[in-house]
């Protein structure tokens, strides 16, 4: 994917060549070319992750760890080769760091049930942010609740920004872990967590990073980031559903205790006591989600494939030219202005509610978000029931973002 | 085209100007509705009289199906019985769900929501004001506060 720099391309990425590798892109939507601009709430594949998975259920699935014929040695290989590119994508120090997990949700859940709440006493605190997605809010309420500490939630400003200096005033020596977005689903917003975690770090604080939606944008590396957990999903960055990742330091999962009883996380089991497996295993009970896990590992080959800089500066390209282009009409109002901005645009058009806003911009094959998003905090400090959601991704093009406007601006003029 | 048969004329002046929008001081019953989907709520208040609604109004915050299909709604109940609004109910029920229902001049102006049907995604905006309605009608005590949703 090499930049080439032509006359009608208005920031000099080939965004034609990368498209045809997303055989979705081609299909139309009620009679018009589909725009996708819902990527913030699941990414599309790319042929090589549809191939891999499809190889896979053709020619070489069997139960992984378990026999000895050759078909369970082959899946054993593929499951495993794909932890291994994770263990690159993120720059884990080891495979043992990488828990495969269904998600980003069960990821948290999993450190709030084994890692935090054997921790916790009553009256520690859990440190979040207001603009976090319920799946790292709720797990955090449910261990409070179990062990009687207590979530202390930092600001965000009126622009949905999160400033470090606000969320270190409220770490005390009762935090015991601070869980907060990389990049925020409802609103863009790319959060300082180098800061954070390095305030955490000297505080002793632990520190998990909800990633969803921040590794298909940007270039994860969590040793250089420090952070003890970080959790991602596979189908925000062109991979499947069902497959997720739980990035933890060696040292923490070596001390925490299985979450889920089962198969393959045990070494011996008798009646009277059962010896856990090590690393990763110890957190992966039952048959896991294989032909995901390597879906996931071709989303990563795709991602590592391509020209990032190129990629991460056509997203930013499409920020701005979706900034600009809806900041035109009248009676919208964009929700999220923070300085650093993934590329995404939550709005609310006075007049229009987002739901209807949805179905008339469908009718034109174009596909947004609509609602609170998973959010629910982040839509009660803004004043709003929900908002509609544009999410880019490096495949979208400048001529789908003024299909969004002119889209938008119809729909107005109708509930005028 | 399709478009047009859902924000039908009606639709968008009831969406525009919602009939029996606000508080209703000495209600009966006061139910609310939340579609927790979307984020759609609707507070329906109203009082009987003679086993009748004699009055009916709506609070709340949705989109214009929601909103519009509450409007039409409170029109469409005000001096009914109970038995003849929970008719009503399950007539638009039927309308929203079942191609082959086709509206009649018992539903008069409510048949504009007939073309709600076609987008599926878009039923439960239409009735949630409908199911708020039956459970405050149905429920034996109408001074109990109850909530109800469409999940």
């Amino acid at each position: 994917m090499k930049n080439t720099a032509l006359a009608d391309r208005p920031d000099g990425f080939d965004v034609q060549a990368v498209r045809r590798r997303f055989p979705i892109l081609a299909r139309t939507v009620r009679g018009r070319p589909l725009a996708y601009l819902d990527n913030g709430a699941s990414a599309q594949r790319p042929d090589s992750v549809i191939e891999a998975m499809d190889d896979y259920e053709r020619r070489h699935h069997a139960n992984i760890h378990r026999g000895v014929h050759t078909l369970s040695q082959e899946a054993t290989a593929l499951y495993e080769t794909a932890r291994d590119r994770v263990v690159q994508f993120i720059n884990a120090r080891s495979r043992h760091e990488v828990i495969f997990v269904r998600g980003t949700t069960e990821a948290i859940n999993l450190v709030a049930q084994s890692y935090a709440r054997p921790l916790l006493q009553p009256g520690d605190e859990i440190l979040i942010t207001h603009l976090e997605h319920h799946a790292n809010i709720v797990p955090w309420q449910m261990v409070c609740e179990q062990t009687g500490a207590t979530l202390v939630v930092a600001p965000i400003d009126s622009h949905g920004a999160v400033h470090a200096d606000a969320v270190v005033a409220l770490m005390t020596p009762r935090t015991r872990l601070l869980a907060c977005a990389h990049v925020s689903n409802a609103l863009g917003t790319v959060l300082p967590i180098r800061r954070l975690i390095a305030a955490a770090r000297t505080r002793g604080i632990a520190t998990l990073i909800d990633g969803a939606q921040a590794v298909s944008h940007m270039p994860v590396d969590v040793q250089e980031l420090g952070c003890d957990f970080y959790a991602f999903s596979g189908h925000k960055m062109f991979g499947p559903t069902g497959v997720g990742v739980l990035y933890g330091r060696e040292q923490l999962l070596e001390r925490m205790p299985p979450w889920q009883g089962g198969g393959e996380m045990i070494l011996s089991v008798t009646f009277a006591r059962t010896t856990y497996n090590g690393l990763p295993n110890k957190f992966e009970a039952g048959t896991p989600n294989i032909s995901g896990a390597i879906g996931l590992g071709a989303a990563v080959d795709f991602i590592l494939g391509l020209d990032r800089d190129a990629t991460h500066a056509h997203e930013s390209a499409l920020l701005e030219h979706a900034t600009a282009a809806l900041s035109k009409i009248p009676e919208l109002r964009i929700i999220g202005t923070a300085r650093d901005k993934s590329s995404l645009v939550s709005f609310a058009v006075a007049g229009v509610h987002p739901h209807d806003l949805g179905t008339i911009l469908d009718e034109d094959g174009i596909a947004i978000r609509t609602g609170h998003h998973c959010a629910m905090p982040v839509m009660e400090f803004f004043k709003l029931p929900a908002t509609a959601r544009a999410s880019f991704a490096f495949y979208n093009t400048f001529e789908e973002i003024d299909r969004l406007a002119a889209g938008v601006e119809r729909a107005r003029k109708m509930f005028v | 085209m399709e478009l047009d048969d859902l924000y039908r004329d009606v639709i968008l002046d009831h969406n525009r100007r919602p009939r029996n929008f606000g508080a209703l001081e000495a209600a009966d019953a006061s139910v609310e509705g939340f579609n927790p989907m979307c984020g759609d709520r609707i507070t329906l208040r109203l009082r009987l009289a003679d086993g009748a609604i004699s009055d009916i109004r709506f609070e709340g915050q949705g989109c214009a199906i929601s909103t519009a299909s509450a409007s039409l709604m409170t029109e469409a109940v005000k001096g009914k019985t109970r038995s003849e609004a929970l008719h009503l109910f399950d007539r638009i029920h039927q309308l929203l769900t079942d191609d082959a229902a086709a509206a009649d001049d018992e539903l008069g102006k409510l048949a504009a929501l007939s073309g709600v049907r076609e987008f599926p995604a878009r039923v439960k905006c239409a009735s949630l004001c409908w199911h708020t309605l039956a459970a405050a009608l149905r429920s034996t005590n109408p001074q109990a506060l109850s909530a109800v949703t469409t999940e």
